[in-house]
């Protein structure tokens, strides 16, 4: 799989570069600001790209801005992008363009690499990768009863959480202590409340997760 | 006529209050005179304070009535009291140039005030009788002396500033010295302490790799999580002295992304056109963030809007909730430390919160960093 790595901190870089190339992705390029990045992206066009949102040279959201003007550049190119904070603000302008693809998460996440690496790969395949915080965030507030959100039960919002965070059923299943079939019955009723009609089952993950981003 | 009449009456009335004042300023007159030598055998001391104390009422009662008379508001151009014995309040109340301007009205007002107020009852009594000619000539005179020496003038006003200055600036010294401990006392406390642990962790593990392999797991495991714990930490620590995304977006953006966070649903209108300085948008966001706190703590509302407008050279905030209300700066230390951090940039908050609602704080932060505020009260009298 390959991949783009933006970070402006050397020693996070090669550490980055370190633990990709371990499990099997190859790392095209790693820039170290937000225009180099911009290039890289629409010159290589990868699998997926792993970008720090603080970039030189304004140090602000320089990394964040140049994902999202490559991804209008390059519709639907994967983007996880990690930060040393997450804020809802940039989570929904993530996912603006309801196309998937997308993930945001903490630097922290990158220490249980078994997961990382899962969320990476997901993100690549198109789905989301959303951090617990933002996720813990948005079902704290759209708990209210007049919203769809609202009349899922506290098992179900457990699910659409870890959904959220780009788990596959199997390892929610794992993490919930409950059967793979129980975690699908979960799911199911999920989208069944929020209004997603059945399609590709893919799809309909990405879209309950913008359903309460965007509601 | 018979409001003609009445009015002629209310002068006569004056011109005898006056006149009795205008003698009670020559006794203060003569026994502050007298004090002042007598400094030196301590007697004086309280002979001088209880003059200069006692012809402030004095001059206020006319500051009033002059000021109603000519349709002009003549302000208080003391200093504001400071706490002490009376040694320390004698000192800061000679200090204070307007004691002297008070002094100077006194000895004016106990010689040519006595005078034109005794003068003035004459005239009243002569405008009752013939009272087609023009009344209160020499009350109005009388008016202009005191406007002339008992209103504020620059110098007290920038005394009164200075004053309000030294406050500001002590309190935001203070202020921020507490912030510093409170960081430093974080730090210490958190992140220092879980990175000792992590490298305690990480020592144990390192010593047992060859002996026991499960054991090094869990301390590699405990290692991490010690790690970002500390992070967490950091961060909080990082947000509650400057908060990324503010650093990032500005005002704007950060109030945006502090809505979204907020557990009700907070509507953000904003019309500010470019980036403010840097002091101003950190002060006007913890503003924001501390009132939207109180909302979501206090006030039991379900919605709250919250407003930012740039114009006149000044930061227009505005938080409003549909809440309970009853919220009072006079009371909450909350509101009173956003007080404050407004303070130092010569903000002001008004709350407004009737019993049963709604509440709205606003806020009004001048954008300039100096700001003069000397207006002219007293023209040329």
């Amino acid at each position: 799989m390959r991949v783009v790595i933006a970070e402006d901190l050397a020693l996070l870089r090669d550490g980055l570069i370190r633990l990709l190339e371990a499990h099997d992705f190859e790392v095209l390029e790693a820039v170290d600001n937000g225009p180099s990045l911009l290039r890289a992206l629409t010159e290589h066009r990868p699998d997926v790209a792993v970008v720090d949102v603080r970039l030189p040279p304004t140090f602000t959201d320089e990394g964040l801005r140049a994902a999202l003007e490559a991804r209008a550049a390059v519709p639907g190119l994967p983007v996880l992008v990690l930060s040393q904070y997450v804020e809802q603000l940039y989570a929904r302008e993530l996912l603006a363009d309801r196309s998937g693809g997308v993930g945001y998460l903490l630097k922290d996440r990158v220490f249980n690499v078994g997961q990382f690496v899962d969320a990476v790969r997901q993100v690549a395949a198109g789905g989301t990768a959303m951090d617990p915080e933002v996720v813990g965030q948005l079902l704290s507030r759209r708990s209210a009863a007049d919203e769809p959100i609202g009349t899922l039960t506290p098992r179900e919002r457990e699910v659409l959480a870890l959904m959220a965070e780009g788990r596959s059923n199997a390892a929610i299943g794992a993490r919930m202590f409950i059967t793979e079939k129980a975690v699908s019955k979960h799911t199911n009723s999920i989208f069944t409340r929020l209004g997603l009609p059945p399609s590709e089952d893919d799809n309909r993950r990405v879209l309950a997760v913008l359903a309460y981003l965007n509601s | 006529m018979r409001q003609e009449l009445l009015n002629r009456l209310r002068l006569l009335l004056w011109a005898g209050a006056a006149t009795g004042l205008a003698v009670a300023s020559l006794v203060l007159f003569v026994l502050t005179l007298a004090g002042f030598p007598l400094v030196l055998v301590w007697i004086g001391l309280p002979m001088v304070f209880g003059g200069i104390v006692a012809v402030r009422p004095i001059g206020n009662v006319h500051r009033r009535y002059a000021g109603a008379l000519l349709g002009r508001e003549l302000g208080s151009p003391y200093l504001r009291p400071v706490p002490g014995n009376l040694l320390v309040r004698l000192r800061a109340l000679l200090a204070d140039p307007a004691t002297w301007r008070d002094l100077a009205w006194l000895t004016v007002n106990a010689t040519v005030g006595l005078a034109l107020s005794l003068m003035a009852i004459v005239e009243a009594i002569l405008d009752l009788l013939f009272w087609w000619l023009p009344a209160g000539v020499l009350i109005r005179v009388h008016a202009y002396l005191a406007c002339a020496l008992l209103a504020p003038n620059d110098r007290t006003t920038l005394a009164q500033r200075v004053q309000q200055l030294t406050e500001s600036r002590a309190e935001t010294v203070d202020t921020s010295a507490a912030e510093l401990r409170r960081i430093e006392r974080d730090l210490h406390d958190g992140a220092q302490a879980r990175l000792v642990a992590l490298g305690m962790s990480l020592g144990m593990a390192e010593e047992q790799l060859a002996r026991d392999p499960d054991a090094v797991r869990a301390l590699l495991a405990e290692a991490r999580e010690t790690s970002s714990q500390a992070l967490t930490e950091l961060r909080d620590l990082v947000r509650g002295i400057h908060p990324p995304v503010l650093a990032d977006r500005g005002l704007v953006g950060a109030v945006q992304a502090l809505c979204l966070a907020s557990p009700i649903p907070i509507a953000v209108q904003a019309d500010v056109p470019q980036r403010l300085p840097a002091p101003v948008e950190s002060a006007a966001y913890f503003a924001v963030a501390e009132t939207v706190t109180n909302v979501i703590k206090h006030s039991g509302a379900t919605a709250a809007e919250v407003r930012l407008e740039h114009r006149d050279g000044a930061l227009h905030l505005q938080v409003s909730d549909n809440g309970t209300g009853g919220a009072d700066p006079a009371r909450g230390t909350g509101l009173r430390g956003i007080e404050r951090r407004l303070g130092a940039f010569d903000g002001t908050l008004a709350v407004q919160s009737p019993p049963g609602g709604p509440t709205v704080a606003a806020m009004v932060l001048p954008c300039a960093l100096s700001s003069p505020r000397t207006s002219p009260s007293c023209g040329t009298g």
